[in-house]
């Protein structure tokens, strides 16, 4: 008898339940966009490692906006010394060590939000890698490749601008340098960087508005992005790693692909495989190295911003380093560094226009010819050379440069991956037309 | 087989980057040799000694303004012990490490502001403080009649000099040798400074240590929800082929 009124009651809470999201559902779509998106939105089954960065990227967006709040409520965006009297660090710096120091938890909040900042680009570079090398932006994924781009370029944005708020050494010169290129621009140059700055220099009038661009224009945009990002890929269906399209096989009766699984609950609980995997390296480093040796966290930046003096040797963080060997690569026409600026712009922006300068026969680098790849492995190899030449001085290797003349080796170095990076891009429609693929298979692979 | 080989080597060389970039940190240093540190955190006569040479001797000049005299309590002090023996000027234990010197006035005594220490250690590293204040000389070029190897033509003299002595600096064996002894022995002047690097090291993040503990237990937890979500991915998974 007991047992059977247990089984009542609990029918008679599911019926309320059910009740309930009736009550919903003729409101708002919601069982609807629920199966849309997670229950019945079919991925390829044969996802493999590569695929886990996308729901990472998602963590960590989520997880810098949750610490961004809370570090928002203790963050004083004033560059003024602290107690009014000159020489002190500012506020802002101040304000920052109260947050390691005096918060509650501050110092792990502060900690996952400078790690997360890293980790995002880890992650985001890793999550591109895997649309180059199986073709994910290639027909008809074009859009999704191009909002992710947005999404790359708002979170490069969001990165420099938060860059600036802790008003160290680093911060202050790193956004002197980088705003100082938008000077290089001719004729608008100096006008355009004094209305970027709000001040002659970097000052309190920066800082207060990469503040607002930082804690709230740029998340917005961003969200937007992603929210179409996943709008488009859910339209049009995941990719994998055979570049197969699983919609082309469909089951007779049901309609559904027959490589296909449900996101929910197959990729969820792989997913979350993948999160616990990240969140220990994540906290590996929260709690036992959040400098990453200098990298995450560069020791300068510990110093207070001084308008005085310039350290010897600028670095950006290690995620703008390609780019900025890029820009340091290119030489100057005349006095004018904007040939260089503008190679690093387009160094960025270039990936944008993969869809379109792919004209290979197949998607995944599993059927593609030898060519693509031997290209694909100078790419990669002038990134990474790129990557690391950029953390260092120009003259780096200038003990070995004799032979050069003056030229330092390193600039000499830096020039011709520019030129490999470059050509990556620029040549892809030829080597990629010429390559021999081998055949695509019907259905996907194990 | 060749596409294996592309995908290995690729993740190899994302694999090495990492190791790629930390060989920059031989090249940082480069302009001078820094000795080792003696950092050890959980050596708390240590860091008691190192925190009274730095109240008694840096805290005159440099302020620390983001510590406050109440952390000492996590390297062994009682709130009385700070009361008694470490606060000179009517300060209350919850203030922090300020001092009364005035920033424009300092400017035109040493022509630089001293400046703050909260946080120096974690700006220049454990080892180049502890270095630099053993590598003072004197230099009669130079205004305040001290230089430093590690940092030419400071601006700072050298305060500590009556406990370590007057060194001299080789320019061509670019060696230094005590030519007039202090109060302190060679070694009980390292272990001084040693102290003083340990204190700052752990006034520069004065949570690390609970990090760091804490660390292990977020780790193993993990570890035990990785086996979790691996089993529950496995049972799900086992009718997909």
């Amino acid at each position: 008898m007991a047992i059977k009124s247990v089984t009542e009651r609990k029918s008679r809470f599911a019926g309320v339940l059910d009740g309930t999201l009736n009550w919903v559902d003729d409101r708002f779509p919601l069982t609807s966009n629920i199966k849309a998106h997670l229950t019945e939105y079919y991925a390829p089954k044969n996802f493999n490692f590569w695929y886990f960065f996308g729901s990472l990227a998602m963590l960590v967006l989520v997880i810098q906006i949750v610490t961004g709040i809370f570090l928002t409520m203790h963050y004083k965006p004033d560059a003024s010394p602290l107690d009014g009297i000159l020489g002190n660090p500012s506020v802002a710096f101040a304000s920052v060590e109260y947050i390691m120091r005096d918060v509650p938890w501050g110092y792990i909040i502060r900690y996952m939000h400078s790690t997360g900042a890293s980790m995002f680009f880890v992650v985001i570079y890793l999550h591109m890698f895997r649309g180059i090398i199986y073709g994910s932006y290639r027909n008809p994924r074009e859009l999704i490749w191009l909002f992710g781009m947005g999404i790359f370029l708002a979170l490069m944005g969001e990165a420099f601008f938060g860059y600036l708020l802790p008003w160290g050494q680093m911060s202050y010169w790193g956004a002197q340098v980088i705003t100082s290129l938008f000077g290089t621009v001719p004729l608008i140059g100096p006008d355009l960087m004094e209305w970027l700055r709000g001040d002659y220099l970097v000052g309190d009038a920066t800082l207060n508005r990469f503040f607002a661009f930082h804690v709230i224009a740029l998340p917005l945009v961003l969200l937007g992005l992603v929210a179409a990002h996943l709008i488009a890929l859910h339209e049009v269906g995941s990719n994998n790693p055979d570049g197969v399209e699983i919609k082309k096989t469909k089951d007779e009766k049901t309609g559904i692909p027959l490589d296909g699984i449900p996101f929910h609950p197959y990729y969820t609980v792989k997913d979350m495989v993948g999160v616990v995997v990240f969140l220990i390296v994540f906290s590996a480093i929260i709690f036992f190295a959040p400098e990453v040796g200098g990298y995450f966290l560069e020791a300068n930046n510990f110093i207070p911003a001084n308008p005085l003096v310039t350290p010897a040797h600028i670095a950006p963080t290690w995620y703008f380093t390609p780019y900025y060997s890029i820009l340091r690569a290119v030489p100057p026409i005349g006095v004018s560094q904007f040939p260089g600026v503008v190679a690093m712009g387009l160094s960025v922006v270039i990936f944008a226009f993969l869809p379109w300068l792919d004209k290979g026969a197949v998607k995944s680098i599993r059927y593609r010819g030898t060519l693509y790849k031997k290209w694909l492995l100078a790419f990669v190899v002038s990134f990474l050379v790129l990557g690391y030449l950029g953390t260092v001085p120009a003259d780096i290797f200038g003990q070995f440069g004799a032979w050069l003349g003056k030229a330092d080796i390193a600039t000499v170095i830096a020039r011709i991956f520019t030129v490999v990076y470059f050509a990556f891009f620029l040549l892809m429609p030829w080597y990629t037309k010429r390559d021999k693929s081998l055949p695509v298979p019907e259905r996907v692979t194990g | 087989m060749k596409i294996k080989n592309i995908m290995k080597k690729s993740l190899l060389a994302l694999v090495l980057f990492p190791c790629l970039l930390f060989t920059q940190f031989a090249i940082a240093n480069e302009g001078a040799h820094l000795d080792r540190a003696p950092i050890d955190a959980s050596n708390q006569d240590s860091l008691q000694r190192g925190a009274r040479t730095f109240i008694n001797n840096c805290l005159n000049c440099h302020s620390a303004s983001f510590m406050r005299y109440s952390r000492l309590q996590e390297i062994g002090l009682t709130e009385k012990q700070i009361k008694d023996n470490l606060l000179f000027a009517g300060e209350k234990v919850g203030d922090t490490m300020k001092v009364s010197m005035n920033k424009n006035e300092a400017k035109v005594w040493l022509g630089v502001a001293p400046p703050d220490l909260s946080v120096e250690v974690r700006a220049r590293g454990a080892d180049w403080v502890y270095t630099y204040m053993r590598s003072f000389y004197r230099d009669d070029t130079r205004p305040s009649g001290w230089n430093n190897v590690v940092y030419d033509k400071v601006a700072m003299p050298h305060v500590l000099f009556e406990l370590q002595g007057e060194q001299t600096f080789n320019h061509e064996t670019h060696e230094l040798t005590l030519s007039k002894p202090g109060m302190l022995s060679t070694e009980e002047y390292d272990t001084l400074i040693g102290d003083l690097t340990n204190y700052m090291a752990f006034m520069a993040e004065p949570g690390k240590q609970q990090r760091n503990h804490l660390g292990w237990f977020v780790l193993l937890f993990l570890g035990v929800l990785l086996v979790l979500t691996y089993k529950l991915k496995k049972a799900y998974w086992k009718d997909i082929h």
